[in-house]
Protein backbone atom coordinates (compact mmCIF):
# COMPACT_ATOMS: atom_id res chain seq x y z
CA UNK A 1 0.00 0.00 0.00
CA UNK A 2 1.27 3.44 -0.90
CA UNK A 3 1.95 5.90 1.90
CA UNK A 4 2.78 8.82 -0.33
CA UNK A 5 0.36 11.70 0.14
CA UNK A 6 -1.81 12.68 -2.81
CA UNK A 7 -1.28 16.38 -3.62
CA UNK A 8 -3.60 18.47 -5.76
CA UNK A 9 -0.61 19.91 -7.67
CA UNK A 10 0.35 16.43 -8.86
CA UNK A 11 -3.07 15.66 -10.28
CA UNK A 12 -4.47 16.29 -13.72
CA UNK A 13 -7.69 15.22 -15.36
CA UNK A 14 -6.95 11.91 -17.04
CA UNK A 15 -4.34 10.77 -14.48
CA UNK A 16 -4.78 7.06 -13.83
CA UNK A 17 -4.83 6.28 -10.10
CA UNK A 18 -4.42 2.54 -10.57
CA UNK A 19 -6.23 -0.64 -11.43
CA UNK A 20 -7.30 -3.80 -9.69
CA UNK A 21 -8.62 -7.25 -10.57
CA UNK A 22 -11.46 -8.60 -8.44
CA UNK A 23 -11.80 -12.35 -8.34
CA UNK A 24 -15.30 -13.18 -7.10
CA UNK A 25 -16.44 -16.55 -5.80
CA UNK A 26 -19.75 -17.80 -4.41
CA UNK A 27 -18.14 -17.66 -0.94
CA UNK A 28 -17.55 -13.91 -1.42
CA UNK A 29 -21.28 -13.41 -2.03
CA UNK A 30 -22.20 -15.38 1.08
CA UNK A 31 -19.70 -13.33 3.07
CA UNK A 32 -21.13 -10.09 1.67
CA UNK A 33 -24.69 -11.22 2.43
CA UNK A 34 -23.72 -11.86 6.05
CA UNK A 35 -21.81 -8.61 6.51
CA UNK A 36 -24.43 -6.42 4.83
CA UNK A 37 -27.64 -8.15 5.88
CA UNK A 38 -28.77 -8.49 2.23
CA UNK A 39 -29.93 -12.12 2.05
CA UNK A 40 -31.86 -11.92 -1.23
CA UNK A 41 -31.64 -15.55 -2.48
CA UNK A 42 -30.76 -14.40 -6.03
CA UNK A 43 -27.24 -13.90 -4.61
CA UNK A 44 -26.77 -17.46 -3.32
CA UNK A 45 -29.51 -19.81 -4.59
CA UNK A 46 -29.09 -20.91 -8.23
CA UNK A 47 -32.53 -22.55 -8.48
CA UNK A 48 -34.24 -19.48 -7.06
CA UNK A 49 -32.29 -17.10 -9.31
CA UNK A 50 -33.37 -19.04 -12.43
CA UNK A 51 -36.97 -19.17 -11.25
CA UNK A 52 -37.05 -15.37 -11.27
CA UNK A 53 -35.62 -15.32 -14.80
CA UNK A 54 -32.00 -14.43 -13.99
CA UNK A 55 -29.07 -16.15 -15.74
CA UNK A 56 -28.05 -17.70 -12.41
CA UNK A 57 -26.66 -16.45 -9.10
CA UNK A 58 -25.53 -12.85 -9.52
CA UNK A 59 -23.31 -10.70 -7.31
CA UNK A 60 -24.95 -8.04 -5.15
CA UNK A 61 -24.61 -4.77 -7.06
CA UNK A 62 -23.47 -3.35 -3.74
CA UNK A 63 -20.72 -5.95 -3.51
CA UNK A 64 -19.29 -4.83 -6.85
CA UNK A 65 -19.75 -1.15 -5.99
CA UNK A 66 -18.20 -1.61 -2.54
CA UNK A 67 -15.24 -3.63 -3.77
CA UNK A 68 -14.51 -1.28 -6.70
CA UNK A 69 -14.11 1.81 -4.48
CA UNK A 70 -11.24 0.26 -2.51
CA UNK A 71 -8.96 1.40 -5.31
CA UNK A 72 -9.92 4.99 -4.41
CA UNK A 73 -9.63 4.49 -0.65
CA UNK A 74 -6.14 3.01 -0.91
CA UNK A 75 -5.01 5.72 -3.31
CA UNK A 76 -6.21 8.66 -1.20
CA UNK A 77 -5.01 6.98 2.00
CA UNK A 78 -8.04 7.68 4.19
CA UNK A 79 -11.48 6.02 3.88
CA UNK A 80 -12.93 9.15 5.51
CA UNK A 81 -11.79 11.26 2.55
CA UNK A 82 -14.43 9.72 0.25
CA UNK A 83 -17.11 12.43 0.32
CA UNK A 84 -19.54 10.93 -2.16
CA UNK A 85 -19.81 7.88 -4.37
CA UNK A 86 -22.47 6.85 -6.83
CA UNK A 87 -23.13 4.50 -9.71
CA UNK A 88 -25.74 2.94 -11.96
CA UNK A 89 -25.87 -0.83 -12.18
CA UNK A 90 -26.09 -1.63 -15.86
CA UNK A 91 -25.37 -5.35 -16.14
CA UNK A 92 -25.58 -8.16 -13.61
CA UNK A 93 -22.39 -10.02 -12.65
CA UNK A 94 -23.17 -13.76 -12.81
CA UNK A 95 -20.90 -15.73 -10.47
CA UNK A 96 -20.36 -19.33 -11.52
CA UNK A 97 -20.12 -22.12 -8.95
CA UNK A 98 -16.57 -23.33 -9.55
CA UNK A 99 -14.25 -25.18 -7.21
CA UNK A 100 -10.82 -23.61 -6.84
CA UNK A 101 -11.37 -20.95 -9.51
CA UNK A 102 -13.06 -17.55 -9.37
CA UNK A 103 -16.68 -17.57 -10.58
CA UNK A 104 -16.24 -14.11 -12.10
CA UNK A 105 -13.32 -11.76 -12.73
CA UNK A 106 -14.05 -8.04 -12.70
CA UNK A 107 -11.53 -5.38 -13.73
CA UNK A 108 -11.46 -1.94 -12.09
CA UNK A 109 -9.56 1.09 -13.45
CA UNK A 110 -9.63 4.54 -11.84
CA UNK A 111 -8.94 7.83 -13.62
CA UNK A 112 -9.14 11.41 -12.33
CA UNK A 113 -12.29 12.75 -14.01
CA UNK A 114 -12.46 16.27 -12.56
CA UNK A 115 -10.61 18.57 -10.15
CA UNK A 116 -11.99 21.37 -8.01
CA UNK A 117 -9.01 23.25 -6.56
CA UNK A 118 -11.21 25.68 -4.64
CA UNK A 119 -13.16 22.91 -2.89
CA UNK A 120 -10.01 20.77 -2.59
CA UNK A 121 -11.71 17.79 -4.17
CA UNK A 122 -11.06 15.37 -7.00
CA UNK A 123 -13.53 13.16 -8.81
CA UNK A 124 -12.34 9.68 -9.65
CA UNK A 125 -14.15 7.87 -12.45
CA UNK A 126 -14.10 4.10 -12.16
CA UNK A 127 -14.40 1.79 -15.15
CA UNK A 128 -15.65 -1.56 -13.92
CA UNK A 129 -15.88 -4.35 -16.48
CA UNK A 130 -16.69 -8.05 -16.78
CA UNK A 131 -15.41 -9.70 -19.96
CA UNK A 132 -14.84 -6.24 -21.43
CA UNK A 133 -18.40 -5.02 -20.77
CA UNK A 134 -19.21 -2.30 -18.25
CA UNK A 135 -21.18 -3.53 -15.25
CA UNK A 136 -21.22 -0.14 -13.51
CA UNK A 137 -22.09 3.07 -15.35
CA UNK A 138 -20.96 6.51 -14.16
CA UNK A 139 -19.20 5.03 -11.14
CA UNK A 140 -17.75 8.22 -9.64
CA UNK A 141 -16.25 8.99 -6.25
CA UNK A 142 -15.44 12.48 -5.00
CA UNK A 143 -12.56 12.66 -2.53
CA UNK A 144 -11.07 15.40 -0.37
CA UNK A 145 -7.51 15.95 -1.48
CA UNK A 146 -6.31 18.63 0.95
CA UNK B 1 -49.53 -7.62 -7.95
CA UNK B 2 -48.85 -4.06 -9.08
CA UNK B 3 -46.89 -1.36 -7.31
CA UNK B 4 -48.98 1.02 -5.29
CA UNK B 5 -48.48 4.49 -6.91
CA UNK B 6 -49.47 6.14 -3.63
CA UNK B 7 -46.13 5.07 -2.14
CA UNK B 8 -44.61 8.27 -3.55
CA UNK B 9 -44.18 10.85 -0.79
CA UNK B 10 -44.33 8.34 2.03
CA UNK B 11 -41.75 8.35 4.82
CA UNK B 12 -40.59 5.68 7.21
CA UNK B 13 -38.39 5.95 10.30
CA UNK B 14 -36.02 3.30 11.56
CA UNK B 15 -37.38 2.57 15.03
CA UNK B 16 -34.25 1.18 16.65
CA UNK B 17 -30.85 2.87 16.29
CA UNK B 18 -28.23 0.83 14.43
CA UNK B 19 -25.15 0.42 16.64
CA UNK B 20 -21.96 0.50 14.59
CA UNK B 21 -19.51 -1.93 16.17
CA UNK B 22 -15.83 -2.53 15.44
CA UNK B 23 -16.41 -6.14 14.41
CA UNK B 24 -19.21 -5.09 12.06
CA UNK B 25 -16.85 -2.61 10.36
CA UNK B 26 -14.12 -5.27 10.13
CA UNK B 27 -16.55 -7.87 8.73
CA UNK B 28 -17.96 -5.45 6.15
CA UNK B 29 -14.46 -4.33 5.15
CA UNK B 30 -13.37 -7.94 4.61
CA UNK B 31 -16.57 -8.62 2.65
CA UNK B 32 -15.79 -5.83 0.16
CA UNK B 33 -12.12 -6.88 0.04
CA UNK B 34 -10.97 -3.66 1.73
CA UNK B 35 -7.52 -3.75 3.26
CA UNK B 36 -7.01 -0.20 4.55
CA UNK B 37 -5.67 -0.30 8.13
CA UNK B 38 -8.20 2.33 9.34
CA UNK B 39 -10.97 -0.32 9.01
CA UNK B 40 -9.14 -2.81 11.23
CA UNK B 41 -6.64 -1.11 13.54
CA UNK B 42 -7.87 1.51 16.03
CA UNK B 43 -4.45 3.19 16.29
CA UNK B 44 -4.31 3.54 12.48
CA UNK B 45 -7.75 5.19 12.56
CA UNK B 46 -6.59 7.52 15.36
CA UNK B 47 -3.50 8.45 13.36
CA UNK B 48 -5.82 9.76 10.61
CA UNK B 49 -7.77 11.80 13.15
CA UNK B 50 -10.79 9.51 13.46
CA UNK B 51 -12.40 8.70 16.81
CA UNK B 52 -12.46 4.95 16.10
CA UNK B 53 -12.41 2.43 13.22
CA UNK B 54 -13.68 4.04 10.00
CA UNK B 55 -16.35 2.30 7.92
CA UNK B 56 -15.78 1.66 4.19
CA UNK B 57 -17.46 4.19 1.84
CA UNK B 58 -20.50 1.96 1.15
CA UNK B 59 -21.09 0.78 4.73
CA UNK B 60 -24.14 3.09 5.09
CA UNK B 61 -26.00 0.68 2.79
CA UNK B 62 -26.62 -1.54 5.83
CA UNK B 63 -28.67 1.18 7.48
CA UNK B 64 -30.21 2.34 4.18
CA UNK B 65 -31.40 -1.17 3.28
CA UNK B 66 -32.88 -1.66 6.75
CA UNK B 67 -34.85 1.50 6.10
CA UNK B 68 -35.76 0.30 2.57
CA UNK B 69 -37.09 -2.91 4.12
CA UNK B 70 -39.71 -0.88 5.98
CA UNK B 71 -41.10 0.14 2.58
CA UNK B 72 -40.66 -3.24 0.84
CA UNK B 73 -42.34 -5.08 3.73
CA UNK B 74 -45.16 -2.54 4.01
CA UNK B 75 -48.23 -4.74 3.46
CA UNK B 76 -49.78 -2.49 0.81
CA UNK B 77 -46.59 -1.64 -1.15
CA UNK B 78 -47.09 -4.42 -3.73
CA UNK B 79 -43.31 -4.99 -3.92
CA UNK B 80 -42.11 -8.59 -4.41
CA UNK B 81 -38.57 -8.56 -2.94
CA UNK B 82 -37.49 -11.47 -5.16
CA UNK B 83 -38.13 -9.28 -8.22
CA UNK B 84 -36.20 -6.27 -6.92
CA UNK B 85 -33.09 -5.28 -8.86
CA UNK B 86 -30.80 -2.50 -7.71
CA UNK B 87 -30.61 0.10 -10.49
CA UNK B 88 -28.71 3.03 -9.00
CA UNK B 89 -27.02 3.99 -5.73
CA UNK B 90 -25.45 7.16 -4.37
CA UNK B 91 -23.81 8.00 -1.04
CA UNK B 92 -23.10 11.48 0.24
CA UNK B 93 -21.12 11.47 3.46
CA UNK B 94 -21.56 14.44 5.77
CA UNK B 95 -18.95 12.88 8.03
CA UNK B 96 -17.34 9.42 8.12
CA UNK B 97 -19.13 6.61 9.95
CA UNK B 98 -17.01 5.33 12.84
CA UNK B 99 -17.35 2.53 15.38
CA UNK B 100 -19.46 3.63 18.31
CA UNK B 101 -21.98 5.54 16.17
CA UNK B 102 -25.66 5.03 16.97
CA UNK B 103 -27.45 5.68 13.68
CA UNK B 104 -31.05 6.44 12.82
CA UNK B 105 -32.56 6.74 9.36
CA UNK B 106 -35.54 8.55 7.90
CA UNK B 107 -36.56 7.00 4.58
CA UNK B 108 -38.35 9.08 1.96
CA UNK B 109 -40.00 7.59 -1.12
CA UNK B 110 -39.11 10.32 -3.63
CA UNK B 111 -40.48 8.86 -6.87
CA UNK B 112 -42.51 5.89 -8.09
CA UNK B 113 -42.58 5.44 -11.86
CA UNK B 114 -44.49 2.60 -13.55
CA UNK B 115 -42.34 0.68 -16.08
CA UNK B 116 -44.04 -2.06 -18.03
CA UNK B 117 -45.58 -4.37 -15.47
CA UNK B 118 -43.12 -3.18 -12.83
CA UNK B 119 -41.88 0.09 -11.40
CA UNK B 120 -38.77 2.16 -10.69
CA UNK B 121 -38.76 3.43 -7.12
CA UNK B 122 -36.32 6.04 -5.80
CA UNK B 123 -35.78 6.22 -2.06
CA UNK B 124 -33.62 8.56 0.01
CA UNK B 125 -32.37 7.70 3.47
CA UNK B 126 -31.25 10.56 5.70
CA UNK B 127 -28.92 8.93 8.19
CA UNK B 128 -28.08 10.74 11.42
CA UNK B 129 -26.78 10.01 14.88
CA UNK B 130 -29.29 9.59 17.70
CA UNK B 131 -28.23 13.13 18.71
CA UNK B 132 -29.43 14.47 15.36
CA UNK B 133 -26.04 15.02 13.68
CA UNK B 134 -26.31 14.40 9.91
CA UNK B 135 -24.01 11.54 8.87
CA UNK B 136 -24.96 10.44 5.36
CA UNK B 137 -27.59 10.77 2.66
CA UNK B 138 -28.13 7.71 0.51
CA UNK B 139 -30.26 7.58 -2.64
CA UNK B 140 -31.30 4.24 -4.13
CA UNK B 141 -33.22 3.44 -7.28
CA UNK B 142 -34.72 -0.03 -7.31
CA UNK B 143 -36.42 -1.67 -10.25
CA UNK B 144 -39.24 -4.01 -9.37
CA UNK B 145 -39.43 -6.29 -12.41
CA UNK B 146 -42.85 -7.13 -13.72
CA UNK B 147 -43.59 -10.63 -15.10
CA UNK B 148 -41.36 -11.36 -18.10
CA UNK B 149 -39.05 -8.36 -17.38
Amino acid sequence: MTTQKVEMADLAVGTEIGSRTLEISRADLVKYAGASGDFNPIHWNERFAREVELPGVIAHGMFTMGAAVQLVTDWIGDPGAVLSYGTRFTKPVPVADLDGAPGAVVEVVGVVGALDAEAGTARVDLTVTLDGQKVLMKAQATVRVT
Amino acid sequence: MTINPELQGRSYALGEPYSVGRESIRDFARAVKATHAAHFDVSAAHALGHADLVAPPTYAIIVAQRADALLINDSDSGIDFSRVVHAEQRFTHHRPIVAGDELLAALHVDTVRAMGGGAMITTRAEISTVDGVAVATTVSAILVRGEGQ
